[in-house]
């Protein structure tokens, strides 16, 4: 595998002493349970066991009300599990508290939204660079780094745009820069294509794959088949638990 | 796979440069400028109320204390006080001979009051309409004692103090209709005419004989039959003893009772007038208060509507790996820093203020740094509360639930 992307500063393989035929997840659920309070309480996750290894792509697949978004918050570590265990780059989430999980989210998750979710006061290259500021980059690092990003998603001569001067697809260009910034472990993109037609979803999907390609691990989640088409790994969710994973097949076709 | 579980070391924690805190600040405020400059009003008005209500009172302060400074703060005046028994003593005939033997004292002149004697333009008009005007008899060197200058005429002298002839204070001449000496005029002064040989101009540190007919004391002895104890004796120190002179005034006048002594300096009271403004600026200080106040509320109205709005940024910045801390530090600098701007603004707009109407009044322009620097301070902490309550409130907000907001 050629890692030519920005470095990935954590230790992937750790535990490869341990099973040298993979390796070490960097998404490990096991027996996640997320339960809401309320009268009954809604259980939104209902025990859901799944691995992602360094440098995998796997689309995460559901109807509306199948888990998604919640399973999204785990991943994402922003929100703990009810019961089970969830674990991002090596870190349990229920033994996290508050500023650790935020810790977690700014050095090892990059984060897409179908919504882009830019700030409207900055340039392009500034909002990449917002990739970094919780790590405390200084700030003409922050700026070479976004730079760079921005170049690899193609938007090198759009850096000091503003997303109002921006069609959808470029701004979510944008924010796929600023989820690589930081060269995380693991891309989270929550529905990436919903808000932008289908061409235009594509162009993006390739984004994602060419970065799969160097290596980066990305997990998409979409409640669109032919999205989740992209991913070598499809992994149904129906009812808060998995309902098949694997290679792609056409799911409730 | 239970062997991959090891826990990995601890990341370091998440981080935000000082500078950056600020300019993350600046960012909300930059791409809602409408709404910032709307809100930052409000303060601006209050801290402008302030500084150029302390501007404008510290203006007209410093303005009287340069003329009290010009008309000398080495004037004092020694009257009898009461006695033991609460009755009014007087001062012995010998008073201002002594006094005039004390080294620092530059010149000493005694007044005496010709109590029942009144003033009028002619007999013909009623005893009564006195005009509050008081005779005054008194020593010729009195105008040199005052450091007081004529607005026409002469001062009395030795040889027109023992005739019939009458110097009148700015107030009393005003009083009697006699602007000029034109037409040689006269008043009917205790039951004689008297000629008008002087008007004085406004003599600020002795208000009394602005409303004083001045006679000499020869003529008042034998028009009047006044005793030759003065009721009042002026003195002008040697500027840099004055204070030695008056601890030694009470003593020198009346050596066997100095405790029924009176010492004044007149420019004390003056000065007292320049602090009296302060009961009139606090109250305007305290409207101004009242402005900024409101300005705050206004802050913090904007503040938590901001926070609602801007639900999927929290999200986004937490997605990013602000903590609690930092979202909560960045609304609250972003509430500091839009009341701090608004309080600059004050500052500035005050500080106008105050030299315009200073120019306009030919004062000298004065504002205390103190109030340029306590404004801006002031309305960085009305920002900082402002935004306590929507900066929790921001802080509170779960990752979760925000990121999905729209």
């Amino acid at each position: 595998m050629t890692v030519a992307t920005a470095p990935t500063a954590i230790s992937p393989l750790r535990g490869r002493d341990d099973d040298a035929r993979r390796p070490a997840p960097v998404l490990q659920l096991r027996n996640a349970v997320k339960e809401y309070p309320g009268s009954p309480p809604v259980r939104a996750l209902d025990g859901v066991s799944l691995d992602v290894v360094t440098g995998e792509m796997v689309a995460i697949v559901g109807p509306s009300g199948s888990g998604k978004s919640t399973l999204l918050h785990m991943i994402g570590a922003l929100d703990r599990p009810s019961q089970g265990t969830v674990r991002v780059a090596g870190s349990d989430l229920s033994r996290l508290n508050d500023p650790q999980l935020s810790a977690l989210r700014a050095r090892r998750i990059g984060f897409v939204f179908q919504r882009f979710h830019l700030l409207s006061g900055l340039t392009a290259a500034d909002n990449v660079a917002t990739g970094l500021l919780y790590r405390g980059v200084p700030g003409r690092e922050r700026r070479d780094r976004a730079l760079r990003a921005l170049e690899r998603v193609g938007l090198g001569p759009r850096a000091s745009h503003r997303p109002a001067q921006m069609s959808g697809g470029e701004q979510q260009r944008v924010a796929i820069a600023r989820a690589i910034v930081g060269g995380p472990a693991i891309v989270l993109a929550d529905e990436p294509t919903g808000n932008l037609d289908t061409t235009t979803g594509r162009e993006i999907l390739d984004v994602f794959g060419a970065l799969h390609e160097a290596g980066t691990t990305i997990v998409l989640i979409t409640h669109d088949p032919a999205v989740a088409a992209h991913a070598p790994r499809v992994v149904a969710l129906r009812d808060g638990r998995v309902e098949s994973d694997g290679a792609f097949r056409e799911v409730g076709a | 796979m239970s062997a991959t579980t090891t826990t990995p070391p601890a990341l370091a924690p998440t981080r935000l440069r000082p500078r950056d805190i600020v300019g993350q600040g600046l960012v909300g405020l930059r791409s809602k400028r409408t709404r910032t400059l709307l809100t930052a009003v409000g303060i601006t008005i209050g801290i402008a109320a302030m500084v150029s209500v302390v501007g404008i009172s510290s203006s007209s302060r410093a303005d009287l204390l340069a003329e009290i400074d010009a008309l000398g703060t080495n004037l004092l005046q020694v009257q009898p006080g009461n006695d033991m028994f609460g009755e009014e003593s007087e001062l012995p005939v010998s008073a201002p001979d002594m006094i005039r033997r004390i080294p620092a004292v530059e010149s000493a002149s005694a007044t005496r009051s010709v109590g029942d004697a009144t003033v009028r333009r002619s007999d013909l008009i009623s005893e009564d309409e006195t005009g509050g005007i008081a005779v005054l008899a008194t020593e010729a060197n009195l105008l040199d004692t005052l450091d007081g200058t004529l607005a026409a005429g002469t001062f009395l002298n030795d040889a027109t103090g023992a005739y019939p002839s009458v110097v009148l204070g700015s107030v009393a001449a005003e009083r009697l209709g006699i602007d000029d000496l034109s037409g040689d005029p006269a008043v009917f002064l205790g039951g004689s005419w008297f000629r008008v040989i002087g008007i004085l101009d406004p003599a600020p540190l002795a208000p009394d004989i602005d409303r004083s007919a001045l006679i000499g004391y020869q003529v008042a002895q034998e028009r009047f039959g006044i005793d030759e104890a003065p009721s009042s004796v002026r003195v002008r120190t040697d500027p840099d003893h004055t204070e030695a002179v008056w601890d030694v005034l009470a003593a020198t006048a009346n050596p066997e009772e100095p405790s029924e002594v009176g010492v004044t300096r007149p420019s004390d009271a003056l000065e007292a007038k320049a602090q009296a403004d302060e009961a009139l600026t606090a109250l305007l200080l305290g409207l101004g208060a009242v402005a900024l106040l409101v300005g705050g509320v206004g802050i913090a109205n904007v503040m938590v509507i901001s926070v609602l709005e801007r639900r999927a940024e929290i999200g986004v910045r937490r997605a990013l790996g602000a903590t609690r801390r930092h979202i909560r530090l960045q609304f609250l600098v972003e509430s500091m820093l839009l009341a701090g701007l608004g309080g600059a603004t004050g500052v500035a707009l005050g500080a106008a203020i105050t030299a315009g109407y200073a120019r306009s009044q030919d004062w000298m322009f004065s504002v205390p740094q103190a109030a340029l620097l306590g404004g801006v301070v002031a309305s960085l902490a009305v920002g900082a509360i402002a935004g306590l309550y929507p900066a929790a409130r921001a802080s509170r907000l779960a990752p979760a639930e925000a990121v999905r907001a729209d």
